[in-house]
C-alpha cells in the first residue's frame, strides 16, 4: 500500500507537517487491554456507584421500558448507520423518523415535528430562537419561572449569545403567571414566552389566556411537555401553543446518568420551514413505490450555512427510534396506565408524607406524578438518612425548606412505605 | 436488503398492546385532575402486539445499510468500524440506572470516567481541560465559540464579533457562528486548496473573534501554513478554533494543542469510534487551553482531594445541556481508549491516512483529482476524469456505487468544485476491502463510458430507487 503511495514509510505520510508539531512524547493513556480486563475495569469502577431507588425527577424520570425496545435498538443497521442521506440505502432510518414525527405531533397536538433535538433544555432553546425568527422580533423571549431550572439556565445561555434578551416571569403561588406576563407582552416587543405543562414543582398548569394573551400582541407561544404525561392532561395543541417541545427521555429512555436523551420540537404548520433540524417527508421513487427522504433541507446548516435556521445536524435519532418503539408497544392504553399508576402512588406517598407531620404542603394545586412539600426536616439531613437506607428522594429545590419528590409506575408500595418508615424514624429522632 | 412497505399505523389493531404492567390498586386516579387540565381525546397511538412491533422494526432494518452492513467511505464522517465490546460495556446496568442529579457521593464510578475520559482526551490532543457536555460536533462548535466569546467579554472586548471560516469549512461552521452572535468572514482558499494567508492577513482587525479551522481541511489537505495562520490570529488577538470533525487523520501524530489552537471540540462518534445510530446520539467534547479553562460551561467536574464533584463554573459560558452530556457515548468512547491503549492510539492516524492514499492514488487515472498531493484520512475527486460527455454526474457515480453494495462517498461537498466526490476509509478496513472498492469505482468509470444509462438510472439493487426529492418539498407530508 505505500508502494502505491509512492512512499517508503508511514512517516512519509505526514511529510507536510511543520517536523515540530509531530507528537514525539509518550500519551498518558494506560496501556492497551484485552476486552477481559476491560470488563474487569468497568466492574472495578461501577462497584464505585450506588444505584438508589429514584424518588427524584426534576427533568430525568425513571420509566419502565418494554423488553423488546433493547433489541430493536441494537440492530446494527439502526445503530451504526449515518444520517439517512443516501435515502435508497436508508428506508428504515428514514420510515422511524417519519412515524417518531408523526407521533409526537398526535401527543403534543401540533401538525409537525422535526427529527429530534439533543434534550429537552436544548429543544426549549431552539424553540426560543425560532419564535424570534418566525416574528422577526429578536429582541425578547419570556420564560415563566417555573420551568426546570436547568430550562430556564440553557435557554438563557443559548439567548444571551444569540443576541435575544430573556425575561424570566416570576411564579404566582408556584404557577406561570398570566398577568405579569400580559403586562410584559404588551411592551409589543417579546417574540414569544415558553411555558411549563407540568412544571418544576411537579404541577399540572392551567395554561388558560396564555394563548390569547401572547396571540393579541403577535407573539407565539411555547409549551414544554413531558410527553409521557399528555396521555392525560392536556396537550399544547389544546392550549393553543404554536409550538411544542421538551424531552422524550420520559418515554421510557433509561436514566444513563443523564443522557442520551432527545429532545422533541414540534409547530404548527404555518411555521415548519422555520423548524430547525432534520425533517423527513413521505415521497414516491422511480417506480413509483412509497419513499421516505430528508426533506425542506433548504433550512438547514449544510445547505445554507450561516443562514440556517439552526446549526444542528447530528441529533439524537437512536434515542428518537426508542421513544417510536416505546409508543408503538405501550400505545395509549399503556401510556394512560403508565400515568395512572404513577398518579396513583405518588398520590398515596404524598399523603403518607403528610400523615408523618414533618411535611407541610405547597399549596392544593394539582399534580401528576411530582410533588414539592416544605419538610420541617432540615433537607440536608433527610436526604442523608433516606440516601442511607437507598432512597434517592427530597430533593433539595433551590429554596431553603422545599424539598421534591416523584414517583414513578416502578415504584412499589412496599418502596414507599419503607421510604416513610425512614421519615418517621427522623421524626423520632427529632422528637427525643 | 429487502423493500417492505408498512408504517406502523398500518399494523394497528382495536385493543392491541405490547407492554407488561401491573394492575390499578391505587385509589386515586387521573379522573380527579380538573377537567380543564385533562387531555379530551386520547392521543391516536398504534395499537400493535409485541411480535408484529418487533417485526416491523426488524423488517425496517433490512432497508438500512450500517457500517456492520460494508464498506462506508462517507468522507469527514468517519465511518469506522464500532467495537462491540463498548457496546457491552455502556449498558452496563452499575450506570444505566444512575440519576443524572444523585448526590456525588453515589456516583463516584460515573464521575470518575468524565473524569478519566477528560484527561485522555487532554493528552490526545494537548489540551488543558475538556468539557463533555455537549451532544454533538455542531454542538461542540457552538459551546466553542461561546467560550470564544466569553473570553473576549470577559476582558472587555466587546467589539469582537466576527469570525473568519475557510470557504471550505463544513457547513455547521458558519452555522454554529450565527448561533452564537457572530459574523461569519469568509477566507478562499489557495489553487492548492488550502487556506490563503494572504487573504487571510488584511481580514485581521480589532473586531476578529478569531478563526474556525479544520486541520486536515475538507479537502484532506493539512493546512501547510499553520505557523503563520497561528501567529497572525494570535497577533491580531483573536483566538484559533479547532474543528475536530478531521482529527483522525492525526490522531497519536499530531495534536490540536501543539498547533497553537486555544479551542476545539472532538466528536466521539468519528474518531472515538461511537455508532452514529443514524444521526445520533454523538458527542462533542470541548477541550480549552489553561487560559480559558474558566469559561467552560456548567456543569463540570472537578476533583477535590481524591473526591470527584460536580460543580457550577460561576466564570463559564453558561449551561449548554440539561445534565452532562451523552454520558452512555462517553462510555463507549472510554472503553475504545483502553483497547487501542498508548501504543496503538499511535497507528491510527497513519493508517488513515494509508488507506485515503492508497485509494486515492489506485483512482486518479479514472477521477479527476484536483489537487494532486498527499492527503491526509479523506480526498476529493472532482468527478469523473471522462464520461461527462455522456453526462454521467458525481450523484450518478454515487447511486451506482450502491448497486455494488458500498455505501457512497460524501458528495458535492467541499463546495469549491461542482462534482466533488469525497472519500474517506478510515483505518479499520483491510486491504482487501479497500481493493473491492476501488475495483468498484473503476467499474463505474468504465460502465460510465460503455454504458451510461446503467449509472444515470441507478440505483438498480437497492429497496427503493432514487426518490422524487421536488415532490417532498413541494407538497410535504410529515407525518401520517
Amino acid at each position: 500500500m505505500l508502494d502505491r503511495a509512492g512512499l517508503d514509510s508511514l512517516d512519509g505520510l505526514y511529510s507536510d507537517v511543520p517536523e515540530d508539531v509531530l507528537f514525539k512524547g509518550e500519551f498518558d493513556l494506560p496501556d492497551a487491554m484485552t476486552e477481559m480486563e476491560v470488563r474487569r475495569r468497568f466492574e472495578e469502577i461501577a462497584s464505585m456507584n450506588f444505584p438508589l431507588k429514584v424518588f427524584c425527577g426534576a427533568g430525568a424520570y425513571d420509566h419502565y421500558s418494554p423488553a423488546a425496545i433493547q433489541t430493536v435498538i441494537s440492530r446494527s443497521e439502526f445503530l451504526t448507520s449515518y444520517t439517512p442521506y443516501q435515502a435508497e440505502v436508508s428506508q428504515g432510518t428514514l420510515r422511524y423518523i417519519f412515524e417518531f414525527q408523526t407521533m409526537m405531533a398526535r401527543l403534543t397536538g401540533m401538525d409537525c415535528a422535526n427529527a429530534s433535538m439533543y434534550d429537552g433544555p436544548t429543544s426549549a432553546a431552539e424553540a426560543a430562537m425560532m419564535m424570534a425568527a418566525c416574528t422577526k422580533r429578536k429582541r425578547r423571549v419570556l420564560l415563566s419561572e417555573t420551568l426546570l431550572p436547568q430550562v430556564i439556565e440553557t435557554v438563557g445561555t443559548y439567548c444571551r449569545f444569540h443576541g435575544i434578551e430573556i425575561t424570566v416571569i416570576p411564579h404566582n403561588d408556584r404557577t406561570s403567571d398570566l398577568q405579569a406576563a400580559e403586562a410584559e407582552l404588551e411592551k409589543g416587543d417579546a417574540a414569544g414566552m415558553v411555558v411549563p405543562g407540568i412544571n418544576r414543582y411537579g404541577i399540572i398548569e392551567d395554561l388558560s389566556g396564555f394563548a390569547d394573551a401572547v396571540h393579541r400582541t403577535g407573539a407565539l407561544l411555547t409549551v414544554y411537555s413531558d410527553p409521557s404525561s399528555l396521555a392525560v392532561v392536556r396537550c399544547p395543541g389544546e392550549w393553543g401553543a404554536d409550538i411544542a417541545c421538551g424531552d422524550a427521555q420520559t418515554l421510557g429512555l433509561p436514566l444513563n446518568f443523564g443522557g442520551p436523551y432527545a429532545g422533541f420540537l414540534c409547530c404548527r404548520q404555518g411555521f415548519v420551514r422555520k423548524l430547525p433540524g432534520r425533517i423527513v417527508g413521505e415521497t414516491v421513487d422511480a417506480d413509483g413505490k412509497r419513499a421516505y427522504v430528508l426533506t425542506l433541507q433548504a433550512r438547514e446548516q449544510h445547505i445554507r450555512r450561516e443562514k440556517a435556521t439552526s446549526n444542528i445536524c447530528s441529533n439524537q435519532s437512536l434515542m428518537a427510534l426508542y421513544a417510536t418503539v416505546y409508543l408503538s408497544l405501550m400505545g395509549s392504553e399503556g401510556l394512560r396506565r403508565v400515568n395512572e399508576l404513577s398518579y396513583g402512588g405518588a398520590h398515596y406517598l404524598y399523603s403518607r408524607l403528610l400523615e408523618t407531620g414533618m411535611f407541610y404542603k405547597l399549596n392544593d394545586k394539582p399534580f401528576l406524578k411530582e410533588f414539592v412539600l416544605h419538610s420541617k426536616i432540615p433537607p440536608e439531613t433527610l436526604q442523608k438518612a433516606l440516601l442511607d437506607a437507598g432512597f434517592f428522594a427530597a430533593l433539595s429545590c433551590g429554596e431553603d425548606d422545599l424539598v421534591s419528590f416523584c414517583v414513578t409506575e416502578k415504584r412499589t408500595k412496599e418502596e414507599m412505605d419503607g421510604l416513610v418508615d425512614v421519615v418517621n424514624q427522623i421524626r423520632h429522632e427529632v422528637l427525643r | 436488503m429487502k423493500y417492505y412497505d408498512k408504517l406502523i399505523f398500518e399494523l394497528s389493531k382495536e385493543d392491541r398492546n405490547g407492554f407488561s404492567l401491573p394492575e390499578n390498586d391505587w385509589q386515586e386516579t387521573p379522573e380527579n385532575i380538573p377537567a380543564v387540565l385533562r387531555r379530551a381525546v386520547p392521543p391516536d397511538l398504534p395499537q400493535v402486539s409485541e411480535p408484529d412491533a418487533v417485526r416491523h422494526y426488524v423488517n425496517l432494518s433490512n432497508m438500512n445499510f450500517g457500517v456492520d452492513t460494508g464498506f462506508y467511505p462517507l468522507g469527514s464522517c468517519t465511518m469506522k468500524y464500532n467495537p462491540k465490546i463498548c457496546e457491552e460495556t455502556a449498558a452496563h446496568p452499575g450506570f444505566s440506572g444512575l440519576h443524572p442529579l444523585q448526590p456525588a457521593s453515589t456516583v463516584q464510578g460515573a464521575l470518575r470516567i468524565y473524569d478519566e475520559l477528560s484527561r485522555f482526551l487532554c493528552s490526545l490532543t494537548g489540551m488543558a481541560a475538556f468539557t463533555l457536555n455537549p451532544f454533538a460536533g455542531a454542538h461542540g462548535e457552538l459551546t466553542g465559540l461561546m467560550i470564544m466569546r466569553s473570553w473576549h467579554i470577559s476582558r472587555g472586548d466587546l467589539k469582537r464579533t466576527r469570525i473568519i471560516v475557510p470557504d471550505s469549512a463544513h457547513g455547521t461552521n458558519p452555522a454554529s457562528a450565527a448561533v452564537c452572535g457572530l459574523e461569519v468572514v469568509q477566507v478562499r482558499s489557495t489553487p492548492q486548496g488550502i487556506i490563503d494567508v494572504e487573504a487571510l492577513k488584511p481580514l485581521l482587525d480589532d473586531r476578529v473573534a478569531g478563526i474556525m479551522m479544520t486541520n486536515p481541511n475538507t479537502l484532506g489537505l493539512f493546512e501547510t501554513e499553520i505557523h503563520e495562520i497561528e501567529a497572525s490570529v494570535h497577533a491580531a488577538g483573536g483566538l484559533l478554533y479547532y474543528d475536530g470533525a478531521n482529527m483522525n487523520a492525526l490522531l497519536g501524530k499530531v495534536r490540536p494543542g501543539d498547533m497553537g489552537f486555544d479551542i476545539m471540540h472532538l466528536n466521539l462518534h468519528k474518531t472515538f469510534s461511537t455508532p452514529h445510530g443514524g444521526g445520533g446520539p454523538g458527542s462533542g467534547p470541548v477541550g480549552v487551553a489553561a487560559h480559558l479553562k474558566h469559561l467552560l460551561p456548567s456543569p463540570a467536574v472537578h476533583c477535590r482531594g481524591g473526591f470527584l464533584t460536580v460543580e457550577d463554573q460561576p466564570e463559564g459560558a453558561g449551561r449548554v445541556s440539561g445534565f452532562m452530556g451523552n454520558f452512555s457515548v462517553l462510555l463507549k468512547a472510554y472503553t475504545y481508549i483502553l483497547m487501542l491503549g498508548k501504543q496503538n492510539v499511535r497507528k491510527v492516524g497513519p493508517y488513515a491516512v494509508l488507506s485515503a492514499n492508497y485509494i486515492k492514488e489506485s483512482l486518479k487515472d479514472c477521477f479527476r483529482l484536483p489537487v494532486p498531493a498527499l492527503c491526509k484520512h479523506e480526498f476529493v475527486f472532482d468527478g469523473l476524469s471522462s464520461g461527462q460527455e455522456n453526462s454521467v454526474t458525481t450523484l450518478d457515480v454515487a447511486k451506482r456505487l450502491l448497486d455494488y453494495g458500498f455505501h457512497a462517498p460524501t458528495i458535492y461537498f467541499p463546495l469549491l468544485f461542482h462534482q466533488s466526490i469525497m472519500i474517506e476509509p478510515t483505518e479499520t478496513e483491510s486491504k482487501e476491502t479497500l481493493d473491492a472498492f476501488i475495483d468498484a469505482m473503476r467499474s463505474i468509470a468504465a460502465e460510465a463510458a460503455t454504458d451510461p444509462d446503467i449509472l444515470r438510472s441507478a440505483p438498480h439493487a437497492t429497496p427503493v430507487r432514487r426518490p422524487d426529492e421536488t415532490l417532498a418539498a413541494t407538497r410535504p407530508k410529515l407525518v401520517e
